[in-house]
């Protein structure tokens, strides 16, 4: 059987980790800021398979002939495989792509496959950008409103904390890594937000009923007894997404690395925050079952 | 929690039967076919290309509020008002008047008002004015003139555009508004775009026009396609509307691709007409401003049948006659975002998502087997049971599947077993404390039925909001996510549930672990 671990000594050195991780996440987010992709920056992307012997060198040589400003080569999975993303030009010139991709076949003279081919215009990326925001924030708002209707304040207040953490910290990570942030990675974002708040709601639910059952200890302890509670379910289920996860990272092919490259570091860090940030969040409100039986009388006077 | 009715379980089945006959239909071959129903691929996974069009209406705007000055004058004209610094800009016309007051009363009457005519869609004028010091007036369009502007030009350019691509005959298209100023095209299968592009980002506007030195109604000067200048009378003796079949055809003696068309009756009538008028002058061809020719009119042509050459190549002459015959846009169309997947690439992420979809649903299976054993069956089983609802459910809905839709079926695969986890943990510390085992695992299932509920409405929660404003593959993430979210619910909360009592059931008066 489970043992019986002490989590809530760990708190404060959690809480402390947390907050070092959340603000470096800020100040890189800030100051190094994130790789957008096209998505949201607009300009030109071409995935393209070649000859092996082909190396990026000679295909960014050519196409820095082009003039095109700011063009960005990169390897992308087998041999002879390139992404190419080329900068948004403020004339929308619509000969581009066949351009590029005759002055690529003659000064490489070789077979050139144009596998993918993504053009976002300005006026459409700043679109993207806006609704993911706004899908984002909207995300937030709405797992806070379940949450107060299903909970007490304290417990939306603190579930929205380990959102903001998860988020954030993800976020930190990929502007440290300069991992690009496109469509999919919000989308990979917003699932972050389900499973993390999925996590929590789990702990908060037990946290309830044995506030309701244990009056008389602390909600340190009944905290930490929740938490020990659920653990097994919370190790389990992290494992399972996890197996799934990795197997799209490995075998999903490149489209979809980022994206479950994101959920993995979501998965992780939203079942540590479950733990480690929304538990500790109730402790400084000082939640105890006088607190749930307050809001009842509210509600039925 | 454990007992079923008999009503129950058949319920339960025949749910769970009706919803996965429905997955079998994406086994149906081509030959055969029951019901028309399938899970389609998006253009990420079959290959295709998606183009996002965009109307510009500002010239259209130019145009109209340039045809507003006529009658507008005439009206002032007609009673009496004296205007004077009379201003035409692209998008208003700015004068002076004597009597703001009598103007108001014209401008703003609902009964037979040429000049500002009022919308009834809208229960608004089609103009609105601003008035300055000094009795200066500043004339434009309402917000719902615009709107009407382009609300045309939008559904006519889809026309156009659709006539466009159906003549080039790409199979099965699909040609939407979207919002107020854009067209959305999906060419599936398509695997360069670039035709298709090059045919929607000409207007081609026709026109035929003398060329002449001078003109009372004004001259341009355009440039011919060999380079050559040109000068031709603003005055257009006939335009594309006039033409009703353009045809690609060989000019016999020098072998060159050329375009015939046929005018309807009006259109020969003026054709007609100037060619008889003007024998000995040349006539200059204008397609969007370009001249494509300026031959000589050797005779009158009154058969309402003509010729357009060009040094063109044979699919120039082609494509020529494909723009003719759709049609002119009323604007150019700007491709504002492009999407082309190739169709091997679309393969090979198909090829790609199974088998990470096949790896991780079997770590899955075999993870949970090795933690419950017996009941890691049951949840297996209810794994099992719930994919083959999760493809039965888009299916019927015939949703299109993409490449972050298969990545949303494998994290179903890796969440769907929560719900089951939950009740399993709930029941083992049930059996710590309660002596009877039917008693214990009927708690574990009532005592965990609300978390189970709370965890999975949080993500349905995220996947609506998902659903709601992503686009294209990750639209199709949302719809797996979330269907995924309730079909697990169902599978865990009645199969699983079923499959559990059966086996309690049976042994109450043994142990039971899990």
């Amino acid at each position: 059987m489970m043992k019986n671990i002490n989590f809530v000594s760990q708190f404060k050195k959690a809480n402390i980790i947390s907050i070092i991780l959340f603000t470096l996440s800020i100040l890189l987010v800030f100051f190094k800021g994130l790789n957008y992709g096209i998505d949201f920056k607009g300009g030109t992307l071409i995935e393209l398979r070649t000859e092996k012997s082909i190396k990026a060198s000679s295909i960014r040589d050519t196409l820095s002939s082009m003039n095109l400003g700011d063009v960005n080569v990169k390897k992308f999975g087998k041999d002879g495989d390139y992404l190419i993303k080329v900068e948004q030009k403020e004339s929308n010139n619509n000969k581009l792509i066949p351009e590029i991709k005759k002055k690529l076949t003659d000064n490489l003279n070789a077979e050139i496959d144009f596998r993918r081919v993504e053009n976002v215009g300005p006026k459409v990326s700043a679109e993207l950008l806006e609704s993911s925001i706004i899908a984002i924030s909207l995300a937030l708002a709405a797992m806070l409103f379940y949450i107060w209707i299903r909970f007490e304040w304290q417990f939306s207040v603190g579930s929205i904390i380990a959102l903001f953490h998860d988020v954030i910290i993800t976020l930190g990570i990929f502007s440290l890594l300069s991992l690009e942030i496109n469509l999919s990675i919000i989308a990979a974002v917003l699932t972050i937000v389900g499973y993390s708040m999925n996590d929590t709601v789990v702990i908060y639910d037990r946290i309830r009923e044995n506030l309701f059952k244990y009056t008389k200890i602390s909600i340190s302890d009944i905290a930490n007894l929740s938490i020990n509670e659920t653990l097994a379910r919370t190790i389990i289920t992290s494992v399972t997404t996890l197996l799934a996860l990795v197997s799209i990272y490995t075998l999903g092919g490149e489209i979809l690395r980022g994206f479950s490259f994101a959920m993995i570091l979501g998965v992780i860090i939203g079942t540590y925050s479950s733990i480690f940030v929304a538990s500790p969040i109730l402790k400084f409100f000082k939640v105890s079952y006088k607190t749930l039986e307050k809001e009842e009388e509210k509600i039925v006077p | 929690m454990l007992n079923f009715s008999k009503i129950n379980i058949i319920f339960i089945y025949l749910i769970f039967l009706f919803i996965s006959i429905f997955s079998l239909l994406n086994l149906q071959t081509n030959e055969n076919i029951i019901l028309d129903k399938k899970i389609n691929l998006g253009l990420d996974l079959q290959g295709g290309s998606y183009l996002l069009l965009e109307i510009n209406s500002d010239s259209l705007v130019e145009e109209k509020i340039q045809s507003k000055v006529i009658p507008l004058k005439k009206l002032l004209k007609d009673n009496n008002l004296t205007y004077s610094d009379f201003k035409i800009s692209s998008k208003n016309l700015i004068f002076k008047i004597n009597d703001i007051e009598k103007f108001e009363l014209l401008f703003y009457s609902k009964k037979d008002n040429v000049v500002n005519p009022y919308i009834d869609n809208y229960r608004a004028f089609e103009l609105d004015y601003k008035k300055s010091e000094d009795n200066y007036i500043e004339i434009n369009f309402s917000k719902f003139g615009l709107l009407t502007i382009n609300n045309s030009a939008l559904k006519q350019s889809i026309e156009i555009v659709r006539r466009r691509i159906d003549d080039v005959g790409t199979k099965e298209p699909t040609i939407l508004q979207r919002g107020e100023k854009r067209i959305l095209v999906e060419l599936p299968g398509l695997k360069d775009p670039e035709r298709i592009k090059k045919l929607l980002g000409k207007t081609a506007q026709l026109n035929f026009r003398l060329v002449s030195e001078n003109s009372e109604f004004g001259v341009d000067e355009l440039i011919s396609e060999i380079g050559e200048k040109l000068k031709v009378s603003k005055r257009i003796v006939m335009s594309g509307e006039n033409l009703i079949d353009a045809q690609p055809s060989i000019q016999n003696q020098q072998n060159e691709p050329t375009v015939s068309f046929t005018l309807d009756r009006l259109g020969s009538q003026k054709f007609g007409r100037a060619t008889t008028d003007n024998v000995g002058r040349r006539l200059a061809i204008v397609l969007d401003g370009k001249i494509i020719s300026a031959p000589n009119i050797n005779e009158p042509i009154t058969s309402g049948n003509g010729m357009i050459s060009g040094n063109f190549t044979f699919q120039e002459a082609t494509d020529l006659a494909l723009l003719l015959r759709s049609g002119a846009l009323p604007t150019p169309l700007e491709v504002v975002e492009e999407r082309t997947v190739g169709p091997d690439l679309g393969e090979d992420s198909i090829k790609s998502g199974l088998i990470s979809l096949i790896v991780g649903f079997v770590l899955v299976i075999l993870f949970m087997f090795y933690k419950y054993r017996l009941f890691g069956l049951v949840a297996n089983t209810a794994l099992i049971a719930n994919l083959i609802m999760l493809v039965g459910v888009l299916t019927i809905l015939e949703a299109t599947l993409t490449l972050p839709g298969i990545a949303g079926i494998i994290l179903t695969v890796g969440m769907a077993v929560d719900a089951n986890v939950l009740i399993f943990e709930r029941i083992k510390e049930e059996l710590k404390t309660e002596k009877s085992i039917i008693h214990a695992f009927d708690s574990g299932y009532s005592k965990a039925k609300i978390t189970v509920l709370d965890a999975n409405i949080t993500t349905l929660i995220a996947a609506i909001i998902l659903f709601a404003f992503g686009s294209g593959p990750v639209k199709g993430f949302a719809i797996t996510l979330g269907i995924g979210i309730l079909t697990t619910l169902f599978s865990a909360y009645f199969l699983a549930r079923h499959l559990t009592s059966l086996i309690v059931l049976k042994n109450s008066n043994k142990e039971i672990k899990i």
